[in-house]
């Protein structure tokens, strides 16, 4: 009896009594929800499969950020605090060429030029964002104690969301409304919007093309060596600092590329705020995922994006907590913490924390 | 022959490349910070911090602090530059490259500036206005050639002015720079200074030297001699001399609290005209202070001298007993010196200094780096609000009578944070490092979200959040002006420093400090890790928790709104700006950090801007802090004897 006394831990305990409070709460909201009578406000299938493509929309956006997140990640043992702004001042500054484009009549009279450009423009902005806050801030700080350069990131968040509320103002701002973009397909009896459907397949290609990258380029392969042992690497006679460069030129250019997508598909517009939270669910997502993995960020964000979507309708509502869609970010959070605590190796879980850590 | 004339002219493009990357060129060096000067001055002006600063003006229609800061990066890179290069250069070429770094920080400016005359760019870059241009062409906005002119000339003026001062004798440098500091501090606090002058000193004779709040230009000149002279002048009478400001503080302060109260206003002499009061409160205590202090750094110099001859004896001799005397009584009665609305400033910098000393013990003493510190902030907070509140969501008091009364809720706000603390900590006691902060962060998150939501209505008050919320009474008074809210921050922090104190100097202290430098080997040498994590944390929350009741006493009314991320970035600023672990870098880093926008407007709608850019800054060039804790500074530097000179100006100068 009393080996069991020694043995016993405060934290292991209250983990696992709170494993088991959490698994108790989802199954019996769910089942709540579900047995739901029609007349008490029981969601519909359609209404679910809209809820599913509304998260996997969203966690499209989530992939696209968290891989900025997963591949410096991988490299730097870091996390980049700032990527969320890096998304934003792409978004923020291609809304201005979106205007003059839709004022000019270019961008619904060539869209399938037009919207490629403003991705490219936006991606390019990024892109020099993330190079430069690596090169000023970041690069002096290797080597630094952990924490260093993660306050130094929290530092370049703040700095960079001010920078962009005083270059542009404070107020949001709309992308211009693409007419190819309204309306929406019926596929079996299920109608799904186009814009949907557009921000689900170019972050499918951006994915498509990164993977490709990544895994079978020459640059690719030098990112994987620098990841993998950054001393042995540099002695195979790769150049560390153009690698890691290079990984952020990358990270920034996927993150502006989804900053315009999101701003073509969602109406309330772009503001220096709007990075923040999308920023800390996509760090979210990248945990998930197993953070450093690739296709970890990529499952990750869509899973988040889904669980955000269905999980306070599916969930809160069995609970009986009023206004479950506030609570969509507390849902996000409680992710995050959760997967730190119990799985902090993430879905795929190809890579232990605990060994570089 | 073409490929060949493209291939020489790449030769020739590379070659030109590598002249300019070329560091160990003077010029390099001088392009490079030219450029950066630019880039600076440009950013500033996009941002539209010139265009807030213009508002502010340093000397009465002479010059506005925009026209200050204007100068500022070219002359301090035109410093800096000479600083590196005067060794090598004759002093003539020192001034040429000054020059020259200051004309082409004009350039991005001034190129902007023509292109804004063929494209409307103001649709994009909001502070490309007629402000902005004013400002930068000295506001000859009709007449951009002459505006461009001036502005290369000044520039250029500035650098070689940057130049001039670097090449100085270090005595007259020194002198220099303290008095213009001292003009631009007075000049661009002169709203606060007038404030406080106004205690005492009549409106006309203060319009001597403010006009309308701002420093006039005799006034100006007078301060820059001033600062000048006090370098010159030896250390014992600048001493005294500050001594002796100090008392007349404290007796002024104590005039003006003495008049507060109704009963003891009759036994203190006062006079209509004013003069009596200048001269009782002012002249005559200062000038005691003075001769006073003169005296006893003079009059004691003989038997120091005895003993040895170094500073180290006369700074632990008698003066020093005195100094801790008299910076206790300006800390009693400061609320009464600088006035209301000071003091409410300086209640909200309390509040931050009782959450900077708390997260101080999470992140400074155990490592722990706790990015969801505002949630203790937010359950005191609203523990307070729902136990004392006398509106509709009050749980025990109404209109009618109050029951539960602030001094029952204190004990009660502690330790619901304490337990909220300990309830967050224990699932996140295995994490480590930069996934405990994301983790907190996330927490901090979620409560930010839940206090808005309508979940929590019913109790909380959700968006609306929670008002009526009483003031506290203490003896019959009822506490409802900063300047006595301030005795209660006052006594919360005395309270919490000396705990702090004491824990970081005991066997836990040492326990923290073993798992911030390496939780495994602490782990091996027998410390209770998680114990001694949950400990910090609760501790840590408690601060917090106590910080928010005073907060939401102070304001009456509660709202989701101020418990966002920003509270525990705010807190988390100020103590690795102070210097992570260093209490007294936490009471200088919240009058910078919280004091400095609440005085200035100006300066409020860039301090996240400011804020961002300092950590970057401290991170990478003092992650120690401006103020570092001995023992930090030892573990950082290796020896605790003789910290070297260069290390740090801000300590060279003490």
């Amino acid at each position: 009896m009393s080996r069991y006394l020694d043995d016993f831990s405060l934290v292991d305990f209250t983990i696992n009594a709170l494993r088991v409070v959490i698994i108790v709460l989802v199954f019996w909201g769910a089942f709540n929800t579900l047995t739901l009578p029609a007349d008490a406000g029981r969601i519909t299938g359609e209404q679910w499969f809209d809820l599913f493509v509304a998260g996997l929309t969203q966690g499209s956006i989530y992939a696209l950020i968290a891989l900025g997140y997963t591949l410096v990640y991988g490299i730097l043992l870091m996390i980049n605090f700032a990527h969320g702004e890096i998304f934003m001042a792409g978004a923020f500054t291609t809304v201005f060429l979106a205007t003059w484009m839709d004022k000019i009549g270019f961008l619904n009279g060539y869209p399938f030029v037009a919207i490629p450009l403003l991705i490219i423009f936006s991606g390019f902005i990024s892109m020099i964002i993330a190079v430069l806050l690596e090169r000023i801030a970041y690069r002096p700080l290797r080597g630094a104690p952990r924490l260093v350069p993660l306050i130094t990131a929290i530092g370049a968040s703040f700095f960079l969301q001010y920078t962009f509320r005083g270059l542009y103002g404070s107020g949001f701002k709309s992308y211009p409304t693409v007419d190819i973009l309204k309306g929406s397909v019926a596929i079996s009896g299920f109608s799904i919007p186009i814009a949907r459907i557009f921000v689900f397949v170019s972050a499918l290609v951006l994915m498509g093309g990164l993977y490709w990258l990544v895994e079978r380029t020459k640059i690719g392969k030098a990112m994987r060596a620098v990841s993998e042992d950054k001393e042995v690497a540099r002695l195979m006679g790769i150049d560390i600092n153009f690698v890691i460069m290079f990984t952020f030129a990358l990270g920034g250019l996927l993150a502006g590329a989804a900053g315009v997508i999101n701003g073509l598909y969602r109406p309330q517009g772009v503001n220096f705020f709007m990075g923040f939270r999308p920023g800390i669910k996509a760090f979210t997502a990248a945990v998930l995922g197993g953070i450093g993995s690739v296709p970890g960020a990529m499952l990750g964000g869509l899973f988040l994006g889904v669980i955000e979507a269905i999980g306070p309708n599916l969930v809160m509502t069995g609970l009986g907590i009023p206004g479950p869609n506030q609570l969509q970010d507390v849902i996000a959070f409680t992710m995050l913490v959760l997967v730190l605590i119990f799985r902090p190796q993430g879905i795929i879980g190809e890579r232990l924390t605990e060994k570089k850590a | 022959m073409t490929s060949i004339a493209a291939k020489n002219q790449q030769g020739q493009v590379q070659s030109l490349w590598k002249l300019i990357s070329d560091e160990s060129q003077p010029y390099h060096h001088i392009l490079r910070m030219g450029f950066l000067a630019g880039i600076t001055l440009l950013f500033l002006g996009l941002i539209g911090m010139l265009e807030a600063f213009n508002e502010r003006e340093v000397i009465r229609d002479v010059v506005t602090l925009a026209q200050f800061v204007l100068f500022v990066p070219t002359f301090a890179a035109a410093y800096m530059a000479a600083q590196r290069i005067r060794e090598e250069q004759s002093i003539g070429m020192v001034l040429v490259a000054a020059t020259i770094i200051g004309l082409l920080s004009a350039i991005p400016t001034i190129v902007i500036l023509l292109i804004n005359t063929q494209v409307n760019i103001r649709d994009m870059f909001v502070h490309v206005n007629r402000d902005w241009l004013e400002i930068i062409t000295f506001d000859n906005r009709n007449q951009l050639g002459l505006g461009i002119g001036l502005l290369l000339g000044s520039l250029g003026l500035a650098g070689l002015l940057g130049a001039v001062l670097q090449n100085l004798p270090q005595k007259i440098r020194r002198s220099v720079i303290f008095g213009l500091s001292l003009m631009l501090v007075i000049g661009v606090m002169s709203e606060t200074v007038g404030l406080i002058m106004q205690e005492i000193f009549t409106d006309d004779f203060l319009d001597n030297f403010f006009k309308r709040d701002t420093l006039l230009l005799n006034s100006a000149i007078g301060l820059f001699v001033f600062g000048v002279a006090l370098i010159w002048v030896p250390d014992k009478v600048r001493r005294s001399f500050v001594f002796g400001l100090v008392v007349a503080m404290v007796a002024l302060g104590l005039r003006n609290l003495l008049l507060a109260i109704d009963s003891l206003t009759s036994i203190i002499p006062t006079s209509e005209e004013g003069f009596l009061d200048v001269f009782l409160y002012f002249l005559l205590p200062f000038v005691a202070g003075f001769a006073g202090r003169l005296y006893l750094e003079y009059g004691s110099r003989d038997s120091n001298k005895a003993k040895t001859d170094t500073k180290a004896t006369t700074s632990t001799g008698r003066p020093i007993r005195v100094d801790l005397i008299v910076s206790i009584a300006i800390l009693l009665v400061a609320p009464w010196i600088v006035g209301r609305a000071l003091s409410d400033v300086m209640v909200t910098i309390g509040i931050f200094v009782l959450m900077g000393i708390g997260l101080n013990v999470a992140v400074g003493l155990a490592g722990l780096l706790d990015l969801g510190y505002v949630t203790n902030y937010a359950v005191g907070a609203y523990v307070l609000a729902v136990m004392t509140s006398t509106g509709p969501l009050g749980l025990f008091n109404s209109q009618e009578g109050v029951i539960v009364n602030f001094w029952m809720v204190i004990p009660v706000a502690l330790l619901a944070a304490m337990l909220a603390g300990f309830v967050f900590a224990v699932p996140v006691l295995k994490m480590r490092g930069d996934y405990l902060a994301i983790a907190t962060l996330g927490f901090g998150e979620i409560i930010g979200r839940l206090a808005v939501s309508d979940a929590l209505a019913p109790i909380i008050g959700g968006a609306q959040g929670m008002s009526f919320i009483p003031k506290p009474e203490l003896l019959g008074f009822t506490l409802k002006d900063p300047e006595q809210l301030y005795y209660i921050i006052l006594v919360a922090c005395a309270i919490t420093l000396i705990v702090s104190i004491r824990l970081n100097n005991s066997r836990t202290g040492r326990q923290w400090m073993a798992i911030r430098e390496d939780e495994d080997v602490a782990s091996a040498m027998g410390i209770n890790v998680a114990q001694a994590k949950l400990l910090a944390f609760t501790i840590s929350a408690a601060t917090g928790g106590v910080a928010g009741a005073i907060f939401a006493a102070k304001v009456g009314t509660v709202f989701p709104n101020s418990f966002s991320v920003i509270v525990s970035i705010n807190v988390l600023s100020l103590i690795i700006v102070g210097g992570m672990g260093s209490n007294p870098g936490i009471v200088v880093g919240a009058i910078v950090l919280i004091g400095l926008p609440e005085l200035l407007r100006e300066f409020s709608d860039f301090r996240w801007l400011m804020y961002g850019a300092l950590l970057i800054w401290m991170m990478n060039n003092r992650p120690d802090g401006l103020w570092p804790s001995q023992v930090r500074r030892r573990e950082l530097i290796g020896d605790d004897s003789s910290p070297p000179a260069d290390e740090s100006p801000m300590m060279a100068s003490e």
